[in-house]
């Protein structure tokens, strides 16, 4: 496995492999496919202060080989992750990542105070696609001044590194990256999902009772590879990649484009074995590419 | 619960643009108990993405078989309907809690209500519940005579009416008028259908022991996305919730919003 190794901040991965938040609830669905020490690192579910039930259903829709979910962040709250699933998780020898979200500055800088001091939360990951309240309603991502803001001080109260997960619906992807990195992230994530919409010929009503929707899947895979491309040239801070990651060749692309690791998400609802079989091929493809440690990858269609 | 790729042994319309399909695989077999359901991957490519929940409609040990039914009415059923025996399809199961048997004991009487596609996993239930002695009574709902399927099989396990909306088969009417109709005499009921008629079932039976199954669009299946879920009910705050995959599909009557 040593050709699969990494090290990046906080993370000490015996792969690069970790499922994406929101894609792996807290993980105990999964371990009763296999042993969650496999992975690299997993991302949990966002966390934010209050219990949330999320938004109406039908939440989800499909599209080619994509999904729309508007789940709507539904969690059990901080206090109920802090005391049950982050606990229930500390039987795994497995870096994990908190993806945190909230709808105003002082709810991210509640939870991220907190959970960065669990035993096992090596990262943070901070989901800036929640709308900013105060704002009006404006994502906190997708405003360079905002991101940025609330970067620093969620660095500030963190006991760990923090990664900013960038959402995909700007206009400059580069221009946020830049500016959280100057804001003080130790990484980013990216990409998260992207706006759209399906509509129900039948009824003439959108498919989703939120109207809108998060696009996933391999659907989304060239955007993530063209922004991870772009941003991982204009930052020194490495990137977890995301974006309809389904093979091993897919992580490869990943590596090439900039990513130093790789989120699975919406994969694990197709084959809940994605994340293993990935880890077990990719030093196939290595051998096949004649690579010896998968490091070697990053950036190699640019640098 | 598992992955299986289980082979086609037997793929044959019943009924308009419904399908009975047999499928192998001792294992998921094994496990599987009346209720449950499959998520079953139509295509090896990204499109269609996502697997499709199906109920199981009759589970065979010895011959290691499951039979499901579905209607081919979108891409993805469509899809599955034109494989072929020997074929072999990637299904991820048994899925859900099932209906428990426990709650009918031998010498009572089970009135089973379904409404259209969501008679198969009352013929399962139907052939336990028979097997412990309950007596069972079937009232299955259909749109017209085109769309019945497995009146004789539910005939030879109990008295069974037939509901048809324009009365082309069976007793006009929805399936509430006909148990309304026939004075029809039961302990527990277990339904299986659209939400309207489950909410029909709960409205006119408010105080009867009984079990609704309930559908949601579903991404994992296995209780990780949140995507199907419900609220519950006498929850003032709205922040509890069940999994319909996972804590359902099959809910008492009364235990969670339709
Ligand atoms: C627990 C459960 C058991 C079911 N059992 C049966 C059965 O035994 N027989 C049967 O014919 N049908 C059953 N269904 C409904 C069946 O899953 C849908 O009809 C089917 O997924 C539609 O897929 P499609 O590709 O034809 O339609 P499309 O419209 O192309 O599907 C698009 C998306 O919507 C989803 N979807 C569409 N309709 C439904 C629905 N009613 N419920 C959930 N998701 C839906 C699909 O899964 C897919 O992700 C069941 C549903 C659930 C939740
Ligand atoms: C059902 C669902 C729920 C998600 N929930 C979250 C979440 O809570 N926080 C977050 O940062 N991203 C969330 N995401 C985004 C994913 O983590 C990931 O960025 C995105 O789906 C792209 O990867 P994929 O194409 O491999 O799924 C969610 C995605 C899906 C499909
Ligand atoms: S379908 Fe994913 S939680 Fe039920």
């Amino acid at each position: 496995m040593s050709r699969l190794n990494m090290e990046l901040p906080g993370l000490s991965m015996r792969n690069p492999i970790m499922p994406a938040s929101g894609c792996f609830g807290f993980g105990k669905e999964y371990a009763k496919f296999y042993d969650l020490e496999k992975l690299g690192a997993i991302a949990i579910k966002a966390a934010t202060v209050e219990t949330r039930f999320g938004n109406p259903t039908p939440r989800v829709a499909e599209t080619s080989s994509g999904m729309l979910n508007a789940i709507g962040l539904q969690n059990p709250g901080l206090e109920s992750i802090l005391a049950n699933e982050l606990v229930w998780l500390e039987q795994y020898e497995v870096p994990i990542i908190a993806n945190i979200a909230g709808t105003k500055t002082e709810d991210y800088i509640e939870v991220a105070e907190k959970i960065s001091k669990a035993k096992n939360v090596h990262a943070i990951e901070l989901n800036i696609s929640c709308p900013n309240v105060k704002e009006g309603g404006i994502t906190f991502g997708t405003n360079p001044k905002i991101a940025s803001d609330l970067t620093r001080l969620v660095k500030e109260v963190s006991s760990v590194p923090v990664y900013v997960k960038l959402s995909p619906n700007v206009t400059d992807i580069v221009e946020m990256a830049v500016a959280v990195e100057e804001a003080g992230a130790d990484g980013l994530s990216m990409i998260n999902t992207l706006l759209g919409m399906r509509i129900d010929i039948k009824k003439r009503r959108p498919v989703l009772a939120n109207g809108f929707g998060g696009l996933s899947g391999p659907a989304i895979k060239p955007v993530a590879i063209r922004m991870i491309h772009q941003v991982s040239q204009a930052v020194s801070i490495p990137i977890i990649g995301m974006g309809g990651v389904s093979t091993a060749e897919d992580v490869i692309e990943f590596f090439l484009a900039g990513a130093s690791c790789v989120a699975v998400g919406t994969a694990n609802f197709v084959d809940p074995f994605v994340c293993p079989t990935i880890i077990e091929d990719l030093p196939r493809v290595l051998n096949e590419l004649g690579v010896d440690h998968i490091s070697e990858l990053i950036g190699g269609s640019w640098k | 619960m598992i992955l299986e790729n289980m082979e086609i042994c037997q793929q044959q319309p019943i009924a308009s643009n419904v399908y009975e399909l047999v499928l192998k695989g001792q294992e998921l077999v094994n496990l599987a108990s009346q209720g449950q359901f499959l998520h079953v991957k139509v295509s090896e490519g990204t499109d269609p993405l996502l697997r499709r929940p199906i109920s199981i409609a009759k589970i065979d040990q010895d011959k290691g078989e499951l039979t499901v039914i579905y209607r081919a009415g979108g891409r993805g059923t469509n899809m599955l309907a034109l494989k072929q025996k020997g074929e072999v399809v990637s299904v991820l199961g048994p899925l859900g809690n099932g209906f428990s048997l426990e709650e009918t004991s031998k010498g009572a009487i089970a009135l089973l209500i379904g409404g259209g596609i969501g008679v198969p996993p009352l013929y399962e239930l139907s052939l336990q519940l028979v097997k412990r002695g309950v007596k069972v009574v079937h009232v299955l709902g259909f749109a017209g005579s085109s769309d019945v399927f497995y009146e004789e099989k539910f005939m030879e396990l109990g008295e069974t009416y037939i509901a048809t909306m324009d009365g082309s088969h069976g007793e006009k009417g929805t399936v509430i008028e006909i148990i309304d109709n026939k004075q029809l005499l039961f302990d527990t009921i277990y339904s299986c259908g659209p939400t309207p008629m489950l909410k029909a079932i709960e409205t006119a039976f408010p105080d009867k022991k009984g079990f609704l199954s309930l559908e949601e669009r579903m991404g994992c299946g296995i209780g990780a996305c949140f995507a199907c879920v419900c609220h519950v009910k006498d929850d003032p705050t709205k922040t509890a919730y069940k999994k319909i995959c996972t804590d359902g599909p099959v809910f008492a009557i009364g235990e969670v919003e339709l």
